[in-house]
């Protein structure tokens, strides 16, 4: 048993686990309300959008997490509800507004970047470093936890009517408007609780992967939720464990043992799976063979 | 003005300041299958998400029971055209009738013994009990409308407002159908039904209204539907996009 349990002896990586289990819970569960909602282009967007917030905050306040915090909170809801105000008023769709304006957000926040003075790597926002959360980032996550997840559990059943036919919603007196701002800040204030561990790039893999795996695998909304979030879990936990014993970064082990969950998914489903697909249909076709030759 | 009875006057709805609808007016009684008709663009189905609350209106009220409906409420329910609708979505057939409860029960509590007889009784009526625990596109068109009717039923709705239901049916889903709207009726619900097959009107409607833009004739299929008035109904373009100056 040391093999499993040695890596989690080192404080950092008990912090790390921490860290895992914390937001692969939290962006597992939100992902599904985000995959439904078909957000998904839209969250790696607002993901990239993050970077000239924290260029300011950084800018502003130093490395303060409570600086970056507000600083890409609100680069990300300028660039969200903008798409929006923008996509109202002209002919423009929102995907297009969306486009043109995260990579301005990207640029300034590139270009902000080179004018700080304190050294901060760019690679650090891009790929996050999980070994290097502090305690702080920790409270942030835990916060965030405990505003998201208690709301999006009590809101369960107006948000499954939202995503699955909004017009029915509306004319059974959901607060429609309301319910879909009110995703995307919970979209905007996972990501930046899981911005230090993950990175801007590698966000969505952990938000996304996780539910699209229970998808092939279930048929109920709520399991959608609660599987996704327990397979964040599972995947950012096995991930870090790897990325200890493999020495590779740990972000991108995460997203790989993801990645390739939903893959072995995607293959074995017994519902949705290609290869159980494959066979039925040829189970199927000896069936209705076999029926026809007996009539004839 | 009977009490039982679906009043609308004066009910104009536009989009972007161009008018779909225009002042609409007609008086409906419970128990009857009423026949939405008129060429495409006529506005049938504006007329129905207006009477849901999905469109603002214009001018105009829509009273109900002598009550003014104004908004989202439980009286209507609305069933959408069926490839507006996502069939992957991970619920069951079960799970589609329960959201027909979600406005009678608080968005945080449970479901309590009186809502799981609801959509019981829902199930039931619509002969899909069997294949409650179906994954929705597990199901056959016909089976499909039913799901939705079946959530209407446990909304408690009294007012039905179906958007090309038949559209895309084969033949015995169709008469499945039929058989359905007949026994809604019998139990005294109001089904407006937005339609373009003329030659079954007679033998599923008891009232029509012929839209075109504006109304241009309401009332039993007997009075009602008629050459002159389908030529009317057909052949005019009322408020065509040319009135409005646009390319068509």
């Amino acid at each position: 048993m040391d093999w499993l349990l040695e890596p989690f002896q080192h404080a950092f990586m008990q912090r790390a686990l921490v860290a895992c289990i914390l937001i692969g819970f939290l962006n597992g569960f939100m992902g599904g309300f985000v995959m439904l909602r078909r957000m998904a282009l839209m969250a790696d967007s607002l993901s990239h959008s993050l970077l000239p917030g924290l260029a300011v905050g950084v800018l502003l306040f130093g490395l303060a997490p409570m600086g970056l915090f507000f600083g890409a909170l609100s680069a990300a809801l300028v660039v969200a509800l903008g798409a929006q105000l923008l996509a109202r008023g002209t002919r423009v769709k929102e995907d297009t507004a969306l486009a043109i304006l995260y990579t301005c957000a990207f640029s300034s926040g590139v270009v902000l970047l080179s004018f700080v003075k304190v050294r901060v790597s760019l690679l650090h926002y891009l790929f996050g470093n999980i070994l290097g959360v502090s305690n702080q980032d920790l409270w942030l996550a835990y916060g965030v936890a405990m505003v998201v997840l208690p709301l999006l559990v009590a809101a369960e059943r107006p948000l499954q009517l939202l995503l699955f036919d909004a017009s029915v919603a509306r004319s059974q007196g959901v607060p429609v408007a309301l319910l879909n701002i009110g995703l995307v800040v919970a979209l905007v204030l996972t990501m930046l609780s899981s911005l230090q561990a993950v990175g801007v790039i590698l966000l969505l893999g952990l938000l996304i992967a996780p539910a699209a795996t229970v998808y092939l695998l279930c048929d109920s909304f709520p399991a959608l939720l609660w599987g996704g979030g327990a397979l964040g879990v599972f995947g950012a936990v096995s991930g870090l464990w790897l990325s200890y014993w493999l020495g590779v970064p740990s972000g991108a082990c995460i997203v790989l043992v993801l990645g390739g969950l939903f893959c072995v998914a995607y293959l074995v489903s017994p519902r949705y799976g290609l290869i159980p697909k494959l066979w039925k249909a040829r189970h199927f076709h000896k069936e209705s063979l076999a029926r026809w030759e007996h009539q004839h | 003005m009977s009490s039982h009875s679906l009043h609308v006057e004066d009910l104009t709805v536009s989009y972007r300041r161009i008018p779909a609808l225009h002042h609409v007016g007609f008086t409906l009684t419970c128990g009857s299958a009423v026949g939405v008709l008129g060429p495409n663009g006529a506005g049938k189905s504006t007329l129905l998400k207006a009477l849901a609350g999905l469109l603002p209106l214009e001018t105009g009220r829509i009273t109900f029971h002598g009550r003014e409906m104004k908004g989202a409420n439980q009286e209507f329910a609305y069933l959408p055209q069926r490839e507006m609708v996502d069939w992957d979505f991970p619920t069951t057939v079960r799970g589609v009738v329960e959201m027909g409860r979600y406005l009678s029960v608080r968005w945080w509590k449970r479901f309590s013994q009186e809502d799981r007889l609801a959509v019981d009784a829902a199930l039931e009526a619509m002969q899909m009990t069997a294949l409650q625990d179906r994954q929705i596109s597990a199901l056959s068109g016909g089976q499909q409308q039913r799901v939705f009717l079946a959530r209407a039923l446990a909304q408690e709705a009294h007012v039905l407002l179906l958007d090309e239901p038949f559209t895309g049916l084969d033949q015995p889903s169709q008469e499945g159908l039929k058989l359905v709207f007949r026994q809604l009726r019998a139990q005294g619900k109001l089904l407006l039904i937005s339609h373009h097959d003329l030659g079954s009107v007679p033998e599923l409607f008891d009232q029509v209204l012929l839209l075109n833009g504006e109304l241009l004739a309401a009332g039993p299929v007997a009075d009602v539907f008629t050459q002159e008035n389908l030529t009317r109904t057909y052949g005019t373009r009322v408020f065509s996009r040319i009135d409005h100056g646009l390319a068509t």
